[in-house]
């Protein structure tokens, strides 16, 4: 295919002004009242609930829902709050489908959960609503002092358990904001209204939490410094790089690392000012991939194929995710992997892709190829940890991520980590909420004896 | 196609079903809606005496409890008899039955307690053409502190003579309506048949207090700032209705006489239940009052396609057939010893057979087995009492079996088919050497 830099379409304002944030409100709309107490009436208050135990959080499932049911949504949501401060976020960000509501017994009855997302969506926006400030009291000061890097849901959910238990917290934001991925990496359309700053400022009112913007680790403090000057600390760092296609043309302009794109995305204050190809080409198979696919369809892409080297089944991104992709206009393709970027001067307008075949985790391409027009091309192949803060202070990594225990302790007596930059995690908000609070729960016992 | 036809005391209506003297038949335009709709027969709402008629509250009257999906499950109203004037209701029944000869239209009445008023509006009702009476000892509220409905039914004496003035006083047919605001409806029943009732016909609604306004801390509905008791109805009331038909019609004295039955009736099943149990018809108001009056069709349909499924030619070919099966608990069968199956194909693991027989009775369903979330019954401990399957979501997953051959696993005893009950058991102090009846 012979492709030229001059049919390289990119523009930003595709879109009129209506359809930005027509495209870009609520995927899901939040419950009416109504809405909240018929479904919440659908709730059978299991025993043993399964729901409640697929909850990575162990949130009181029937309980909260029961509340809604019996007109105390306020009371539901600090049922909520007490086993998920996020609970907030996560209502609007887990992938209920393959976790609480996977399970629900009503899915097995008829093929229709209990739609507990919303109903902790609605339970939660009451009580932010109607109160406000996070619903739990500080225990009296330990006098302790706990350091926390990095200001994502692992972070903050550790900051405000131990802010709870009377410690006093530190943590240290390489950002000028906080929320982690809540704030720069979660799709526009689910966490709408700057969603993720109020829910900062939720989990802080406790009180006793500083954060130190602006501060990275490595860099503006060190580790060891940290556990110096702290009785513990807790690391919640993410994961900072992406992986790259390696391949040439993979530092073209057009060639974009699909967070950074993101990131851009939920900060931009006018969302016609950002650059978006005709024919877009995202490859990779997890959630970033289906969610730069789908918002960068949403900002007026005209094509866009999502390529992944395997099968739908081995996706990251779950069969509903991968189907708000395709509601959305977007082509997934699988059992391709890419081969060579057309590039031309610093701009790639093609891509070539190979074929793949592979049974049992191998895979082997098949030396078939096609070529796919591309005025922009997202790298969504998975994010890498940075090791290098950790390494003088010998806490054991593994494949560059820390290893924890099951209390979510590293290897060295004073640090804790949790969330996507430790080992063996399971890359999801709530996962990271739950480490959080795990740590906070073992670092208070380690402290207080 | 089976024979829905009805003919209660003389009174005949093309089905059984009536509606009760109550809000939907209160005027010529609510009762011909319903004559349209199917319905059989109307109980006009309640007469009182001629002047200025009654008035309701101008605030709220209803008050409710719902189940899931605020599905009506009780209804409770503070309102009167008829608050039209008498010469208009009287007017309007007249051309109603003369639009609708082939419904039944039956006149309730409630006027002081003496027998003067009583002659003065059967003589009134007389001109209407209307099919008979019912005479409104039920009404709990409002008028019983004036000394009717509720007040007279609440004194046999009483019933019984007034029952008697409108039998000298006119030849149509008598329909005596109960109240359950008594601690033995056996006794209302008998002095209204003592009094020569060719019929009666219950339950009118129980008092009630539905609920508590918690802001404003007064009975709900509440009328600036206060409330009352009322009276219930609606499918809640079905089951006390239902005991106080089965209580009459096994009753030695008020056998065989004609009940029409009321209370909760809301689908054909409700009323083919109210027949079983001895009625000769039946009377709905809440389920109307809730749905409009196209429920009946379905009420017509499914009792038509029962009796047609169980070969029942006419409303008299089961009617009154589970009459001889309430009886008293001393006679019950203790040989019979059942187990609860729960359906592993159908259970969808809510848990709540388990909890409820853990926290709450025997002990006898399992969570887990082998370390895998399971339910399961340990005949070892179940006493069959079904609390599980009156728990359970899904519809015949958990059942009672029977058990015919061996031995009680709960008990070791050996399965002794031979009917047993508590009037000759061993533990019985009291007991007779030869089972009683
Ligand atoms: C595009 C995308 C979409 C996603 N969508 C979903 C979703 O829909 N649902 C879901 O459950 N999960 C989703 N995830 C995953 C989820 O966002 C993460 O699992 C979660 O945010 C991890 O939380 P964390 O606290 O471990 O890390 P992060 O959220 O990454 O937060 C880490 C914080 O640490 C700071 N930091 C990093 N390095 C340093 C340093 N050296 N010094 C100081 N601070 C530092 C960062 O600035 C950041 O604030 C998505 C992820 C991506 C990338
Ligand atoms: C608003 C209302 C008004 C009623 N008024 C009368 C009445 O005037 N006379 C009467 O005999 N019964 C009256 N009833 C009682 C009904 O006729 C009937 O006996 C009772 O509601 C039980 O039947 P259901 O459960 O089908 O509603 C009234 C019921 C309601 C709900
Ligand atoms: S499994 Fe479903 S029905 Fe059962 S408690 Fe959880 S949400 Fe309710
Ligand atoms: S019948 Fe009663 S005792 Fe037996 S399992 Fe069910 S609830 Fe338990
Ligand atoms: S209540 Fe019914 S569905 Fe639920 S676990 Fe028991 S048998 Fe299964």
């Amino acid at each position: 295919m012979a492709t030229s830099n001059a049919s390289i379409d990119i523009k930003a304002g595709r879109l009129s002004p209506d359809q930005y944030s027509k495209n870009f409100e609520d995927i899901h709309a939040p419950l009416t009242r109504h809405e909240a107490i018929v479904e919440a009436d659908r709730c059978y208050f299991c025993y043993d609930a399964p729901c409640m135990t697929a909850c990575p959080t162990s949130i009181d499932i029937p309980m909260f829902i029961r509340e809604i049911a019996t007109g105390n949504p306020n009371g539901s949501a600090k049922t909520i709050f007490e086993q998920n401060i996020m609970g907030g976020m996560c209502a609007r960000v887990c992938p209920t489908e393959t976790l609480c509501e996977e399970v629900c017994v009503r899915e097995t009855a008829e093929g229709k959960p209990v739609k507990i997302g919303l109903l902790q969506r609605y339970a939660t926006d009451h009580y932010m609503a109607d109160i406000g400030s996070q619903p739990f009291e500080r225990a009296a000061s330990t006098g302790k002092k706990i350091a926390i890097v990095g200001a994502g849901p692992a972070g903050l959910s550790c900051a405000h358990r131990s802010a709870m238990h009377g410690h006093d917290v530190t943590v240290f934001e390489a950002r000028e904001k906080a929320g982690g991925l809540n704030e720069f990496g979660i799709a526009a359309y689910k966490s709408t209204d700057d969603f993720a700053a109020a829910e900062v400022d939720f989990i802080t009112s406790i009180g006793g939490i500083e954060i130190k913007y602006g501060t990275a680790l490595g860099k503006d403090v060190l580790l060891e410094d940290l556990i110096e000057t702290y009785d513990a600390v807790f690391i919640g760092a993410g994961l900072p790089y992406v992986n790259d296609l390696s391949i040439d043309g993979d530092d073209a302009d057009n060639c974009i690392d699909a967070v950074k794109y993101i990131a851009e995305l939920r900060q931009s204050d006018d969302l016609s000012k950002l650059p978006v190809g005709r024919d877009v080409v995202v490859i990779g198979g997890g959630m970033t991939a289906i969610d730069i696919a789908t918002q960068i369809k949403l900002l007026g892409a005209e094509n866009v194929t999502i390529c992944y080297r395997r099968s739908a089944d081995a996706m990251g991104a779950s069969a509903y995710e991968q189907e708000v992709a395709q509601t959305n206009g977007v082509t997934i393709r699988h059992w391709l992997q890419p081969k060579a970027l057309h590039v031309d001067g610093n701009m790639v307008n093609a891509i070539e892709l190979e074929y793949t075949s592979g049974t049992n985790g191998s895979l082997s391409g098949t030396g078939e190829t096609i070529t796919l027009k591309a005025d922009q091309v997202f790298k969504a192949i998975g994010q890498t940890p940075d090791d290098t803060p950790f390494t003088k202070t010998g806490i054991e990594l593994v494949k560059g991520r820390i290893g924890v225990d099951e209390n979510r302790k590293t290897s060295h007596a004073k640090v804790w980590a949790g969330g996507d930059c430790v080992a063996g995690g399971e890359d999801l908000t709530v996962a990271s909420v739950e480490d959080g609070k795990i740590a906070a729960e073992h670092i208070h016992k380690t402290l207080m004896g | 196609m089976a024979d829905l036809t009805s003919n209660f005391v003389g009174i005949k209506s093309p089905n059984p079903f009536w509606l009760a003297s109550a809000p939907p038949t209160d005027k010529k335009y609510n009762v011909e809606r319903a004559f349209e709709a199917g319905w059989g027969g109307v109980v006009w709402k309640t007469l009182g005496e001629a002047g200025p008629p009654v008035v309701n509250v101008n605030g709220p009257r209803y008050g409710a409890i719902w189940g899931a999906d605020r599905r009506l499950a009780g209804l409770n109203n503070i309102e009167l008899i008829t608050d039209r004037d008498l010469e208009i209701n009287l007017q309007e029944m007249k051309e109603v039955k003369q639009n609708w000869p082939d419904r039944a239209l039956v006149a309730s009445l409630m006027v002081p307690c003496e027998e003067e008023p009583w002659k003065r509006i059967l003589d009134r009702v007389l001109e209407t053409g209307c099919d008979g009476v019912e005479l409104n000892f039920g009404c709990p509220h409002g008028m019983s502190e004036r000394g009717m409905g509720a007040a007279v039914g609440q004194v046999p004496e009483y019933i019984q003579m007034v029952v008697e003035w409108c039998k000298k006083h006119s030849n149509l047919p008598v329909i005596t309506k109960l109240t359950p605001n008594i601690t033995d409806v056996r006794y209302p029943a008998r002095a209204a048949k003592n009094g020569g009732t060719d019929a009666v016909s219950l339950i009118n609604t129980i008092n009630s207090i539905v609920s508590i306004d918690l802001d404003q801390m007064a009975p709900i509905p509440t009328i600036d700032g206060k409330g009352t008791h009322g009276g219930y109805c609606g499918p809640a009331v079905k089951p006390i209705a239902l005991n106080m038909v089965g209580e009459i019609a096994r009753d030695k004295e008020t056998a065989g006489l004609p009940i029409s039955g009321i209370g909760g009736i809301t689908t054909w099943r409700d009323a083919a239940e109210y027949i079983a149990l001895g009625c000769g018809n039946v009377q709905v108001c809440t389920a109307a009052m809730t749905y409009g009056f196209k429920i009946v069709q379905e009420m017509i349909e499914g009792l038509s396609n029962y009796m047609d499924e169980k070969g029942y030619k006419s409303i008299e070919d089961f009617r009154g057939m589970a009459v001889p099966n309430v009886t008293d608990w001393q006679y019950l069968n203790l040989n019979y010893v059942t187990k609860a199956k729960i359906n592993q194909d159908l259970c969808i693991s809510c848990g709540r057979c388990h909890i409820a027989c853990e926290d709450t009775s025997h002990q006898a369903i399992t969570n887990m087995v082998d370390g895998v979330r399971k339910f399961e019954v340990i005949d070892e401990e179940c006493v069959g009492c079904n609390l599980c399957v009156n728990v359970c979501p899904v519809d015949n997953c958990i059942t009672m079996e029977e058990m015919t051959a061996g031995s009680d696993p709960r008990t070791q005893k050996p399965i002794d088919r031979e009917y047993a009950n508590w009037t000759t058991h061993p533990n019985n102090p009291m007991a007779a050497v030869e089972p009683a009846e």
